[in-house]
C-alpha cells in the first residue's frame, strides 16, 4: 500500500512539475535548453575523460570548467531576466545580457589561454 | 517649499562628496608618508632578506621582457640544483613594480628599478585605504567607510610590513584583499554580473600575489554556507558566489605556482562543496516556487530520501580518497595553520621562522593598539540591523583573530579586519554622541521643529556624514535654516512625526555627557594616532641591511653585511659559489651577485640539512661536503664583538635540528652540555670542533685578549686554535660577517700515520682529533 501511495505521489508529482514548467515564458524555456545543452556536453567531456585517460589534463579542465562556467552565468542571465523576480524588476533585461556576454567574453578568453 | 528642500539636499550631498573626497585623499597622502621614515632615516635601501629576491626579479623583468621572465630558469641559486623561477614564484608582485617601471620609463621619467620598488609599497597601501573605504561603505555607510580608512592608513601591524623598502608579496596583496572582499560585498548587494566578473579579477591578482589567496577562496564559501543555513539565501548570493568559483578555479590555475593545485588540493575543496550544496538550495528554491506547497512536500519528502543516499555515497568515496594521502591532500604551511604544533613535530623548517610562531599578548597592543577593543563594539554594532555584509564582516574579523593567534605573521590579516571592525563602531558611537547633542542643542527654540527636520535630517544624515568628526560643523548650520523653517513646517509635521520624536527621544544621551564622550572618543583615537606614528618610526622602520646604535659618542652605523657582500662581488669570479646559512641567500644573490648553495626559499629540506651536517661537522668532513658541492667560499655571521644576537651561533640549534633530520649521525644531545646550549669552555666537544664555531671564533681572542662573547655573555670555550681546511679571507669592520676560502687539496699525501698528526696542528684540540679520527686523513 505504501508503495503505491508514493508512486501515485510521484506520478502527482511529475504532472505538476510539468504543468508549471509549461507555464513559464518562452525565452527563459530557451535559456533553460542552453543550460541542459551546456550541462549535457559537460557530462560527456567526463565521460571521454573517464574512457580515455585525462593526459593533458589543462584541456580537460579547461573543457569542463568553460561548459559549467556558462551554465552557471546563464542561470545567473536567467534569474535577472526573469519577471517574477522582485529583486531584479528594476534592471532592464538588455544590461543583464550584456553582462552575460561580457561574463562569457572573459571565461572564454581564459579558456582559450588555458586549453594549451 | 518641496523644491527647496531638494536644492538644500542636494547641495548638502555635493558638499558631503566634496568633503569625503577630500578627505579621503588625505587619508591615501598620509598612509604614503606614515611609511616613508626608513627612508628619511637611512636611506632608500631595501630591507630584509626575501625582498631582495623580489628585487632580483623584478630587474632581471625589466631588463629581459615579460616571456624571458615566464620563462625563467635559475642557476644562481640551490646550486646545483638550480630554481624553476617561473613556476615558483607569485608574480603579481613583480609583475606590478614592471610595469610601474615601465609605464613611468614610456613618458620618460627616468626613475631606477630600485626606487620603483622601494616605493611600490607605500602607494599601494594608500590604495589599500581607499579599498578598505569602500568595503565598509558597502557594510555600514560613508561614515564608517572614512573612519576604516582613516585607521587602516596607520595600523602598526600593515606598517610593519608595508614600509618603504619593504618590497614583499604583502605590499600588494592586502590591497588584493580589500578590493576583492569589496567586490564580493558590492556584487552582494546589488546582484549585477558586472561585478562578479570584476571580482573574479581581482581574485586572480590576489591569487597572483600570495599564497594567502586560500584565505579567500575558504573565507568566502564559508560565508556563503553560514548566509544558507540561516536562512538568507537570496538569488543575489547565488551570482555573486557560483561564477566567482568557476571563474576563480580557472584563473587560479592559469598562475603556474598555483597550476592544478586549484583543483587537487584540500584547501579549495571546501568552494567546490559549498558550490555543490549551492546549487541544491538554489533548485530546491526554485521548485518552491513553482509547485503548490503541498506537491512541495511530495517533492521534498522524495528527494530527500534519494539524495541522501546518494550524498553519503559520494562523501564516502571523497573521504576514502582525501584520506589516502599521508597529509589528507593539505599542504604542510595550511595544516601548521590548522593544527599550530604540527609544524614543530614534523617540519623543522617551517617551525625555525621566527615569523611563523604564535604571537604574544603585547604583540596584539603593539599591532592593532586602540582597535583591540574596538572591535567588539564594531561587532555588535553590526548586527543593528544584520545584513549580509555585515555578517560577512563579522566572520572575517573572527576567522582572522584565530588564524592571527596562530601565527603571527598572519597578525597583518587581522588588521584590515579590525579597521573595518573598528570604523563601525566609531562611527556609530558618533552618530549617537552627535544626534543626541543635535537634538538637545537649541533647547529652548522647538520641540516640534526639531521632530520636523528629524524625518527629513534623518534620511540626510547618513548621506551627509563625511566624517564623523565633523557632524558639529553641520550642526551650526541647522539653527539657521531652522528658524527660517519654523513657521512653515509646524502644522504639517506636528501629527506625523510625534512618533519619531518619541523614537528619536528614546535614544538620547544627556548633552553634557555625549559631548565630554566625544572629547573622549577624539583623545583616543589621538593616542592611536601618536603610537602608530611612533611605531612606524622607531619599530618598523629597521632595514635589517644596516643596524645602528646609539651610544654616548653618538651614532654607530653597523654596514657589515653591504660590506661583506660587496667584497664578494670585487674580489672573487663570477663563477665562484658561497656556502653560508639559508638567510643570506637571497642577499647573497642580489647583492654579491654570486651562486649560493640555499637561499631563503627553503624548497629542498635535504640540501638544507646537507648544509646544517656541514656546519656541524668537524672541519674535514665539513671541507669535503662542500668540496662536494663546488663551493669556494663559506660565509658566517657573527655578532659576538658587537651584540648583534640574530648570528649564526645563536642559529646553530636549528641547523643541527633541520641536519640531524636527514643526517642521523647529527644528533642534537651531542652539542648540548645537560641539555643546555653553551659555548664555553664547559661546552661538549663536539661543539667546540664544529665548523661553525671554528669559523664564528678564529682570532677571536685577538680583540680582547680573553675572547668574550658578548651576546652569550660568557667567554668563548676554545680560543686558540689553528684553522686546517679553511683560511680567512675576509672579516667584516664589526666582525659581524666572516667569510673564508676552502684550501684546495694538497697533491701529495702524506703517509699513514696517526701519530705524526700532532706535529700539524696545535691546541688541545688535536688530542681529541686524534683520538676521533676513524679515516686516514690524506689531506692533513
Amino acid at each position: 500500500m505504501g508503495r503505491s501511495t508514493t508512486a501515485k505521489e510521484a506520478e502527482a508529482l511529475v504532472q505538476s512539475l510539468r504543468s508549471a514548467y509549461s507555464a513559464t515564458p518562452t525565452n527563459l524555456k530557451i535559456i533553460d535548453f542552453y543550460i541542459a545543452f551546456a550541462v549535457v556536453t559537460a557530462l560527456i567531456q567526463v565521460v571521454y575523460m573517464a574512457i580515455v585517460g585525462s593526459f593533458p589534463f589543462n584541456s580537460f579542465l579547461s573543457g569542463l570548467l568553460s561548459c559549467v562556467g556558462t551554465a552557471v552565468l546563464a542561470v545567473c542571465l536567467r534569474i535577472q531576466v526573469n519577471k517574477e523576480n522582485k529583486e531584479f524588476k528594476d534592471l532592464p533585461p538588455e544590461r543583464a545580457f550584456a553582462d552575460f556576454v561580457l561574463c562569457n567574453l572573459v571565461l572564454h578568453l581564459v579558456i582559450m589561454n588555458f586549453l594549451g | 517649499m518641496a523644491l527647496e528642500d531638494k536644492q538644500e539636499k542636494a547641495v548638502r550631498h555635493a558638499f558631503g562628496n566634496v568633503l569625503s573626497f577630500f578627505v579621503l585623499l588625505l587619508i591615501g597622502v598620509f598612509a604614503f608618508s606614515i611609511r616613508l621614515f626608513s627612508v628619511i632615516k637611512y636611506e632608500s635601501v631595501i630591507h630584509e632578506f626575501d625582498p631582495y629576491f623580489n628585487y632580483r626579479v623584478t630587474q632581471y623583468l625589466t631588463k629581459n621582457g615579460v616571456y624571458d621572465f615566464w620563462n625563467w630558469f635559475d642557476d644562481r641559486t640551490w646550486y646545483p640544483l638550480g630554481r624553476v623561477i617561473g613556476g615558483t614564484i607569485y608574480p603579481g608582485l613583480t609583475l606590478t613594480a614592471g610595469t610601474i617601471w615601465w609605464i613611468l620609463n614610456f613618458f620618460n621619467i627616468p626613475l631606477s628599478v630600485e626606487t620603483v620598488c622601494v616605493f611600490t609599497a607605500p602607494i599601494f597601501s594608500a590604495f589599500s585605504s581607499w579599498a578598505a573605504y569602500l568595503l565598509t561603505k558597502e557594510v555600514k555607510g560613508v561614515g564608517a567607510g572614512l573612519t576604516a580608512a582613516a585607521v587602516l592608513a596607520m595600523v602598526p601591524s600593515y606598517i610593519s610590513r608595508s614600509v618603504a623598502g619593504s618590497y614583499d608579496n604583502e605590499a600588494v596583496a592586502i590591497f588584493a584583499l580589500i578590493f576583492t572582499f569589496y567586490l564580493y560585498v558590492k556584487t552582494l548587494n546589488t546582484g549585477s554580473l558586472f561585478y562578479a566578473t570584476l571580482n573574479a579579477l581581482a581574485y586572480f591578482y590576489m591569487v597572483c600575489s600570495w599564497g594567502g589567496y586560500t584565505f579567500i577562496i575558504n573565507l568566502i564559501p564559508m560565508h556563503v554556507f553560514l548566509c544558507i543555513i540561516t536562512g538568507r539565501y537570496s538569488s543575489r548570493l547565488y551570482i555573486a558566489y557560483a561564477p566567482l568559483v568557476v571563474l576563480g578555479t580557472l584563473l587560479a590555475a592559469l598562475v603556474p605556482v598555483v597550476g592544478f593545485n586549484a583543483v587537487m588540493t584540500s584547501e579549495h575543496f571546501a568552494s567546490f562543496l559549498v558550490f555543490i550544496i549551492l546549487h541544491v538550495v538554489a533548485f530546491a528554491y526554485y521548485l518552491k516556487g513553482i509547485l503548490t506547497p503541498k506537491m512541495f512536500k511530495v517533492a521534498v519528502t522524495l528527494v530527500v530520501s534519494v539524495g541522501m543516499i546518494v550524498c553519503v555515497a559520494v562523501l564516502a568515496i571523497l573521504i576514502a580518497v582525501v584520506a589516502s594521502s599521508p597529509t589528507k591532500g593539505w599542504s604542510g604551511r595550511s595544516l601548521s595553520l590548522l593544527d599550530p604544533t604540527y609544524a614543530s613535530k614534523y617540519i623543522p623548517i617551517i617551525a625555525s621562522v621566527s615569523e611563523h610562531q604564535p604571537p604574544t599578548w603585547p604583540s596584539y597592543f603593539m599591532d592593532i593598539n586602540v582597535l583591540a577593543f574596538l572591535v567588539p563594539a564594531g561587532i555588535i554594532a553590526c548586527f543593528f540591523p544584520l545584513s549580509d555584509a555585515s555578517s560577512f564582516a563579522v566572520l572575517y574579523i573572527v576567522t582572522s583573530v584565530y588564524f592571527s593567534g596562530v601565527m603571527v605573521r598572519l597578525m597583518l590579516v587581522l588588521a584590515p579586519a579590525a579597521c573595518i571592525m573598528s570604523g563601525i563602531a566609531l562611527s556609530e558611537a558618533f552618530d549617537v554622541f552627535a544626534r543626541s547633542i543635535k537634538l538637545q542643542f537649541p533647547i529652548a527654540k522647538q520641540t516640534d521643529d526639531a521632530s520636523a527636520e528629524d524625518s527629513s535630517q534623518v534620511s540626510t544624515n547618513n548621506g551627509v556624514k563625511p566624517a564623523s568628526e565633523k557632524t558639529e560643523d553641520t550642526l551650526k548650520e541647522r539653527p539657521s535654516r531652522k528658524s527660517k523653517k519654523k513657521e512653515k513646517e509646524k502644522e504639517k509635521s506636528k501629527s506625523t512625526s510625534v512618533t519619531k520624536q518619541i523614537k528619536k527621544k528614546l535614544l538620547i544621551l544627556p548633552f553634557e555627557a555625549s559631548l565630554v564622550a566625544i572629547v573622549l572618543l577624539v583623545l583616543l583615537g589621538s593616542f592611536y594616532v601618536v603610537h602608530s606614528v611612533w611605531a612606524a618610526a622607531e619599530a618598523y622602520s629597521a632595514p635589517s641591511i644596516v643596524l645602528t646604535s646609539r651610544s654616548h659618542d653618538g651614532l654607530h652605523v653597523f654596514d657589515d653585511f653591504r660590506e661583506a657582500y660587496s667584497w664578494l662581488s670585487h674580489n672573487t669570479d663570477v663563477d665562484d659559489k658561497v656556502a653560508s646559512w639559508w638567510d643570506y641567500g637571497y642577499q647573497t644573490t642580489a647583492m654579491a651577485n654570486r651562486t649560493v648553495i640555499v637561499d631563503n626559499n627553503t624548497w629542498n629540506n635535504t640540501h638544507i640539512a646537507t648544509v646544517g651536517t656541514a656546519m656541524s661537522s668537524p672541519e674535514k668532513a665539513a671541507w669535503d661536503i662542500f668540496n662536494s658541492l663546488d663551493v669556494k667560499y663559506v660565509l658566517v655571521v657573527f655578532g659576538g664583538l658587537v651584540g648583534y644576537p640574530s648570528d649564526d651561533i645563536n642559529k646553530f640549534l636549528w641547523m643541527v635540528r633541520i641536519g640531524g633530520g636527514v643526517f642521523p649521525h647529527i644528533r642534537e644531545p651531542d652539542y648540548l652540555r645537560d641539555g643546555q646550549y653553551r659555548i664555553d669552555s664547559q661546552a661538549t666537544p663536539t661543539m667546540l670542533n664544529c665548523l661553525m664555531y671554528k669559523l664564528s671564533y678564529y682570532r677571536f681572542v685577538e680583540t680582547d685578549g680573553k675572547g668574550f662573547d658578548r651576546v652569550r655573555h660568557t667567554e668563548i670555550g676554545k680560543k686558540y686554535f689553528k684553522l686546517t681546511h679553511f683560511e680567512e679571507v675576509f672579516t667584516t669592520h664589526h666582525w659581524m660577517v666572516r667569510i673564508y676560502k676552502l684550501k684546495p687539496a694538497k697533491n701529495r699525501i702524506r703517509g699513514k700515520t696517526k701519530k705524526f698528526k700532532s706535529k700539524t696542528s696545535t691546541g688541545r684540540s688535536n688530542q681529541k682529533r686524534s683520538t676521533r679520527a676513524t679515516r686516514k686523513n690524506p689531506y692533513p
